[in-house]
């Protein structure tokens, strides 16, 4: 269990969790061991935090967190020394052009950039819309492509609204990258953003007429593998998918899953073929099936699924975890994290074998990010 | 010409711990009364306004006792002595 509020430096080889919730941030801390955790926080207390990424290329420590206002508006924090000090330009930096039409709601994903390109950042928000930093998040511009794409017409906000929640890079690649959007689905760029073409055959949109457009897919999350980046993994609003040409095609994963509905999904921070899901039973009743609270894992890149339980509760649970809400750390063996929508944040520190809990009645969370300390 | 413009204590990070503003340059209207502030202090007027110069869905401004939202918005006339008033909407989670 937590203690409160100690928020001394940490080491090299520390893991942080960062936590975004609907009233602040959080970042719970522990050493290399993860058998005991310390909480600090909340960071802007009353602001839901829908986004966190903490980016340590080129010798930074910055944790950056989207918090949103319901008053006053969203902007990105910044912090260079863990969460003791936040800074951030006055001006909200990310900032819809006037000819857009557009304000920004909310910022949904922060995502650093490649190694080889260290002061370049990105971010996801809503309205939908790809903002990019190039130096290292303290000022941003629109991806304009995306920005005035022939298809935003035709996007539909989901539940959320209509946010850009997802970016994956290809580590190969600098001119590759993909997103997604509810409701829109997965795009894809091979020109460093200069055009971007919807790539989702074969995954279905069982709200439409026609279940397999080109484009509308809700897609919740995908993720890929820094060694394998041409392989990608996806969570739709209904269906698990698998891509191995970089979502040309699509290939159904649901092999031996309670319920094929869920948000978030986690890649394994060495293996490839290890991704991790949390089944919730419906739609229409966004809870875990069975009331048990089961993360499941792939081993074989979809071929099957196995629950992973030990130590979470298996009866009368009716939690939910949101897209963000799953993160793994780079420790070997890796440790996997999530958070609830009714605030309780779980930790493995041996890949999902075994679970504890590090804190149980935060606010509902809304997005998880682990970090080794030092580890770029 | 003088109006006084009331800031909710959330935003006085953005003023320099000032209350109440008073703008003196010439202005017609709260759009103008607002954007005479932003010529000095922007990132108030960030948190007021959206990027389309719309005030954000859960502020509330008005001019002496009543809300802007019932009048003529933005555009609502102010004149001199007049007090505007910017208070964070009942609304929250």
């Amino acid at each position: 269990m937590p203690t409160t509020a100690a928020n001394s430096r940490p080491a090299a080889g520390d893991v942080l969790v960062l936590v975004g919730t609907t009233k602040g941030a959080f970042i719970a801390s522990s050493d290399a061991s993860r058998r005991t955790w310390k909480l600090d926080g909340p960071h802007f207390p009353g602001e839901s935090v829908y986004s966190v990424a903490l980016d340590q290329r080129a010798g930074r420590t910055r944790t950056l967190v989207g918090a949103h206002s319901n008053h006053w508006g969203s902007t990105i924090r910044l912090s260079d020394d863990f969460g003791r000090s936040w800074t951030g330009p006055e001006r909200q930096a990310v900032r819809f052009p006037e000819s857009s039409g557009m304000s920004l709601t909310q910022v949904w994903q922060i995502t650093p950039g490649r190694p080889d390109e260290p002061d370049v950042v990105y971010c996801g928000v809503e309205p939908a819309a790809l903002f990019q930093s190039r130096d290292a998040g303290e000022s941003w511009a629109p991806v304009d492509a995306l920005l005035t794409h022939e298809h935003r017409a035709r996007w539909m906000p989901g539940g959320g609204g209509l946010c850009l929640h997802t970016i994956i890079l290809d580590s190969n690649n600098r001119d590759r990258m993909g997103i997604a959007i509810s409701t829109a689905g997965f795009y894809r760029t091979d020109d460093g953003g200069r055009t971007w073409r919807p790539r989702n055959a074969g995954v279905r949109a069982v709200y439409l007429p026609n279940q397999y457009p080109e484009f509308g897919q809700c897609v919740h999350k995908v993720v890929n593998h820094p060694s394998r980046p041409e392989r990608l993994f996806l969570q739709n609003h209904w269906g698990l998918y698998r891509s191995d040409d970089w979502g040309e095609s699509w290939q159904d994963i649901a092999n031996g899953v309670p319920s094929d509905f869920g948000f978030a999904m986690q890649m394994h921070p060495h293996d490839p073929d290890t991704v991790y899901i949390v089944p919730i039973k419906s739609d229409e009743f966004r809870v875990v099936p069975e009331q048990k609270l089961r993360v499941y894992r792939t081993r074989d890149a979809g071929q099957s699924w196995e629950p992973l339980t030990h130590g979470l509760p298996q009866q009368q649970s009716f939690e939910s975890v949101l897209r963000d809400g799953l993160t793994a750390d780079s420790h070997d063996p890796a440790g996997i994290y999530f958070g609830t929508r009714s605030g309780k944040l779980f930790a493995s520190a041996d890949a999902g074998a075994n679970w504890t809990t590090i804190a149980d009645a935060l606010p509902p969370v809304c997005c998880v990010k682990a970090v080794v300390v030092g580890a770029a | 010409m003088s109006i006084s413009v009331i800031v909710p204590g959330a935003l006085t990070r953005y003023t320099r711990g000032i209350g109440t503003l008073v703008v003196d340059a010439p202005c017609a209207t709260v759009a103008e009364a607002l954007a005479a502030i932003a010529t000095r202090l922007p990132a108030l007027t960030d948190r007021v306004l959206t990027e389309q110069g719309e005030l954000r869905r859960h502020v509330n401004v008005f001019v002496g006792d009543e809300s802007i939202r019932f009048m003529d918005g933005l555009a609502t006339t102010v004149s001199d002595g007049a007090t505007i008033t910017i208070v964070p909407a009942v609304s929250g989670g």
